[in-house]
């Protein structure tokens, strides 16, 4: 285990700095390197939705299912990609791309307004019931000066989420 | 209200995350207008996601450390290779020749006094001092620099002691003091053996953590040992898995609703020569001790901390974390607000229902205003 951190050439970290727009210093991405191997444990190369469970701080998200997604089976360099939007480094626009990303499930440029409830039905579980939900949802859209019927695209997102303190910052820990 | 109420008690054994956390670490919103970008914005659960894949206490409390390497240049190589030689070619087998004669000189003492000495009250004393000796032994067998501080626990009802833990090895270090009976896994094997022959002896109990049944027999069990007069004093380790001591995790309340002194014992081990830590996942007990055999010593120092009773109007829980900050303290450990049992299972649904009331109460409360 000692020896995998003078495996990642400086070739190799450069690529991965590449890949993820060099959201992250060369020994954060070491850090991370470390953090992936202990996460994939049977040591495949990839950490799956089973391992990525095993960290219970994460299952207890309650969007954790959803974000098993876009998470399962990445290898190292998807996984600093995926967390890439989480540096400081990154701008707003790459963090609301992210959270963009995480309501648009089907991948087709839109969010509807199902999709938004059905990240609603995560984050409040059994304590809002689905009227509740919907008349929540209704009504802050009609006040923003949308309809229900409205599709949301990225651009709107940034318009929307723009001037509000999107926060979106996790520090690696370097040791 | 024995036997009704034990299943219920068990069920409860399983703490609350939210008992432990401060109340104001919940998110103080205060009341504004629900607008569109209030919901559409998750970031603060995107980011709590993120950060436990970057980095989670609770994988950091079952991280064996590796100790540094010190054999990196010309000079130290060789004695290095020197130490290696000491160690394994001359330390381990007269290592392992003390544990044999030592189980030998054991054996041989025990079984007659076992049988022949049947329903007589020399009988049980003997056998404790004689599971004390073979303690020694093991601690011997890797020269183990114990240092006891504070009284020596004696022998007297009505009290309970806990300590953190980090192998199980503890046991045998706090054994060769006192002759405890300790609450314990039951393990297959060698260990196994020992645990049924020998160490119910000296009143040990044994369960299997999963399975319910067996824990409710447990209940009863410790009510009874505590009450009884006779009986050895009573060791728990309350986190119920095997932390790397610099962590605690979250104590199961089940030690401290005896209705007894709880005596806490704090223990930290030096990694000065070995990381004393058993990472059961990775190692079997018997590799544990053959690499605490090879190393120079295990150094390591023990607490005797000062009785704790439960204050009027104070929970199990509380009393528990109270004494969770005593041991943590003492022996510099940090402490984390998880069930060492997540090693082995899932997060109960309990834990995301809760920061979904959180949300939800946010939502609907901001709805009223607006």
């Amino acid at each position: 285990m000692g020896s995998t951190s003078s495996m990642l050439t400086q070739y190799d970290i450069e690529e991965v700095q590449d890949h993820c727009d060099h959201a992250f210093s060369q020994q954060e991405i070491v850090s991370l390197y470390h953090r992936f191997c202990q996460l994939d444990r049977n040591g495949g190369g990839f950490v799956s939705a089973e391992e990525f469970m095993t960290v219970p701080e994460f299952a207890v998200n309650p969007l954790s299912q959803r974000l098993l997604r876009m998470l399962d089976g990445l290898n190292f360099k998807e996984f600093v990609a995926f967390l890439s939007a989480f540096s400081p480094r990154a701008s707003l626009q790459q963090k609301i791309e992210f959270i963009f990303r995480v309501y648009d499930t089907d991948c087709n440029g839109k969010v509807a307004f199902d999709d938004i409830l059905s990240i609603l039905r995560d984050l409040t579980g059994s304590f809002m019931t689905e009227q509740q939900r919907q008349k929540v949802l209704i009504h802050v859209l009609e006040e923003a000066g949308y309809t229900k019927d409205s599709n949301f695209t990225l651009p709107d997102f940034m318009k929307i989420l723009d001037n509000s303190d999107v926060k979106m910052e996790v520090e690696v820990p370097i040791d | 209200m024995a036997t009704s109420s034990v299943a219920g008690d068990i069920e409860l054994d399983r703490p609350n995350l939210e008992d432990y956390l401060p109340s104001d670490s919940l998110p103080q919103e205060f009341p504004r207008n629900l607008h569109l970008r209030d919901l559409l914005d998750i970031s603060p659960v995107l980011t709590e996601a993120a950060g436990a894949i970057v980095d989670d206490s609770f994988t950091r409390c079952f991280k064996s450390n590796s100790p540094e390497p010190w054999n990196w240049n010309i000079y130290l190589f060789p004695l290095w290779c020197l130490g290696v030689v000491i160690r394994y070619g001359i330390l381990f087998p007269l290592r392992g020749l003390t544990l044999l004669v030592g189980w030998l000189a054991f054996f041989a003492a025990f079984f007659p006094v076992h049988f022949l000495l049947k329903g007589q009250k020399m009988r049980s004393k003997i056998e404790r001092k004689l599971v004390e000796m073979m303690c020694s032994v093991f601690v011997a067998s890797w020269t183990g620099v114990i240092k006891y501080h504070g009284p020596r626990p004696s022998t007297r009802p009505h009290q309970v002691f806990v300590a953190n833990h980090t192998s199980m090895i503890d046991f045998i270090i706090l054994e060769q003091m006192t002759a405890f009976a300790v609450i314990m896994q039951k393990h297959p094997g060698w260990v196994g053996f020992i645990q049924k022959t020998i160490l119910e002896s000296v009143g040990c109990i044994w369960f299997n953590r999963n399975d319910l049944k067996d824990r409710e027999v447990v209940a009863k069990k410790l009510r009874d040992h505590v009450q009884h007069p006779d009986s050895n004093p009573l060791l728990i380790f309350p986190e119920g898995t095997c932390v790397n001591n610099q962590y605690t995790v979250m104590f199961k309340k089940g030690a401290f609703e005896l209705g007894c002194a709880v005596c806490p014992i704090a223990i930290k081990y030096n990694k000065i020569f070995v990381d004393a830590f058993w990472n059961s996942k990775k190692q079997s007990f018997t590799m544990h001790l053959v690499r605490l055999m090879t190393s120079w010593a295990v150094v390591c120092d023990v607490w005797y901390l000062e009785p704790q009773y439960l204050r009027d109007g104070e929970t199990a829980i509380e009393f528990a974390e109270r004494v969770r900050d005593m041991i943590a303290a003492r022996a510099g450990l940090k402490k984390v607000p998880w069930d060492g049992y997540l090693k082995h299972n899932r997060p109960s649904p309990k834990h995301t229902e809760e920061k979904q009331r959180i949300f939800a109460d946010s939502v609907l409360r901001r709805l009223e205003e607006s």
